[in-house]
């Protein structure tokens, strides 16, 4: 509150004051990300990086950005951990309710639905870009990306966060319709291990889970074992 | 009859002695007092046909339709008191639209059914209200084929292959039940209906009658639609034929 009094008098020390203490004092916890989602014939292949940041700060480098809402249903979080954690709660409780009214598996594009009213009703006050993906009987595996605003789109491939600037033009150079899973599984490897290395927010360990009719299987691609190439 | 509900039968929200509730019962009669409306599921669609009965030569034709759009993908063919049954599409077009955009994708039928009938059952717990003097048929083709249900004023509902409600129920059911509904296409199902509301219609106590008949299945891509004005006029032709047969075959057995 002090600094606040400060600034109205002083607005002009405001910059240099604020620059006194480490950022992570003041900055939100945020997951300064790069996540990623493909659907091939079957199912989706997701995956993120393990860097969660408060400003410069890593506050955790094994962070968990794929968060389960069904048991067919995931979602890939990037934004402020806070928002993204308690929309993916809300969802879940939801769709576990709408589950037991329906009797069957809520449908993936039901799930996107949901996360869409919610981050569209409140877009002015959330920090949240997610991407949501998964399996049902009728469409198969899917991917949906809503982003900052609260749109929402099916995408067959999509990839979110910080960190995904850096690799729109790979991604893009790389993908082909009609992949198999483990040619997906392989794009998403290589697009996050570039991502994280160009972007200072991303970094850690590469979490992968693949989502298909039997369930979900995850993996982790520890920092050793990262895909490597050229940095210049 | 002079001795039913003696003092039991006043409340929705009292049970007779043995175990009744003859509110909810003289609801169904009101029912009965309709015109027949049945509803058949094919293999690729459901069909509905509602016999309105016209009381007036003066009324404008086509007013008081009996089968409503819930949604693009629902039907509603109703039974029983219009004005009771308007206001059950009311909430049920609500419930639909809520769901729509909720979740973004048509209500499943067997999600709409539920609600519906549960707020029709509410009617029959108060004093202060009394239940739904209508029954209603639900129907929509979907991902896993046709569906149709039927909530009657109790707010009870089962699904169903064939089902007749009002006046006619009885012979309407008999004649549903010759007929091998699930091999049959909409447009034969077409057909039978017609005959159906034809052949059970009471001449002599309803002299005029509309047939109203709509449809929802694979060829209207999953859409309700009321029936093309030639295909139903030809169904009607075809079921006028057959009661001149039938009762053509009538006299000569006399002979």
């Amino acid at each position: 509150m002090a600094y606040m009094v400060d600034n109205l008098v002083q607005p002009n020390i405001s910059s240099v004051a604020s620059n006194l203490g480490p950022d992570w004092l003041s900055s939100e916890q945020s997951t300064g990300t790069s996540i990623m989602a493909c659907e091939f014939d079957g199912g989706v292949v997701i995956g993120a990086d393990s860097r969660a940041t408060t400003g410069a700060y890593i506050s955790n480098r094994f962070a968990d950005k794929l968060t389960k809402i069904t048991d067919y249903i995931y979602c890939c979080r990037s934004g402020s951990a806070a928002d993204t954690q308690a929309i993916s709660d809300i969802v879940a409780y939801h769709l576990s309710l709408h589950k037991m009214e329906l009797g069957m598996e809520p449908l993936v594009e039901t799930a996107a639905n949901v996360f869409r009213e919610l981050c569209y009703n409140y877009r002015d006050s959330l920090m949240a870009g997610i991407l949501v993906a998964g399996w049902d009987s009728r469409k198969g595996g899917q991917v949906y990306s809503i982003p900052l605003g609260g749109m929402c789109v099916r995408q067959p491939i999509s990839i979110g966060g910080s960190g995904s600037t850096y690799v729109y033009g790979y991604m893009d150079a790389q993908y082909k319709p009609n992949m198999s899973r483990d040619e997906c599984v392989k794009l998403v490897e290589n697009t996050l291990a570039l991502a994280m290395s160009r972007d200072g927010s991303s970094g850690g360990v590469i979490r992968i889970g693949v989502i298909t009719e039997k369930g979900t299987e995850r993996k982790v691609i520890l920092g050793n074992e990262l895909p490597q190439f050229y940095e210049g | 009859m002079s001795s039913i509900g003696t003092g039991y039968d006043l409340s929705a929200s009292q049970f007779s002695p043995d175990g009744r509730v003859f509110q909810v019962e003289y609801a169904q009669k009101a029912v009965e007092n309709g015109g027949t409306v049945i509803g058949l599921r094919g293999k690729d669609g459901i069909v509905f046909a509602v016999e309105k009965i016209v009381t007036s030569k003066l009324y404008e034709v086509g007013t008081n339709k009996r089968i409503f759009n819930i949604d693009q993908h629902v039907g509603m063919a109703v039974s029983g008191l219009i004005s009771d049954a308007r206001q059950i599409v009311e909430i049920a077009r609500s419930e639909a639209s809520s769901y729509k955009s909720q979740y973004g994708i048509g209500i499943p039928l067997k999600y709409l059914n539920e609600r519906v009938s549960m707020y029709m059952h509410a009617y029959t717990l108060y004093s202060a209200v009394r239940p739904y003097g209508c029954s209603v048929i639900l129907g929509a083709y979907e991902h896993d084929g046709p569906a149709m249900y039927m909530i009657d004023p109790s707010g009870v509902s089962y699904g169903y292959y064939g089902c007749a409600v009002g006046k006619a129920k009885q012979s309407a059911k008999t004649e549903i039940e010759k007929l091998k509904l699930s091999e049959m296409t909409c447009n034969e199902l077409v057909k039978e209906a017609a005959r159906i509301i034809y052949l059970v219609h009471d001449e002599l106590k309803d002299k005029q009658f509309e047939l109203e008949m709509s449809w929802v299945g694979k060829h209207t891509n999953g859409r309700h639609e009321r029936i093309p004005a030639d295909i139903k006029t030809d169904a009607e032709t075809k079921a006028k034929q057959a009661m001149a047969e039938d009762s053509d075959s009538e006299t000569e057995d006399m002979l």
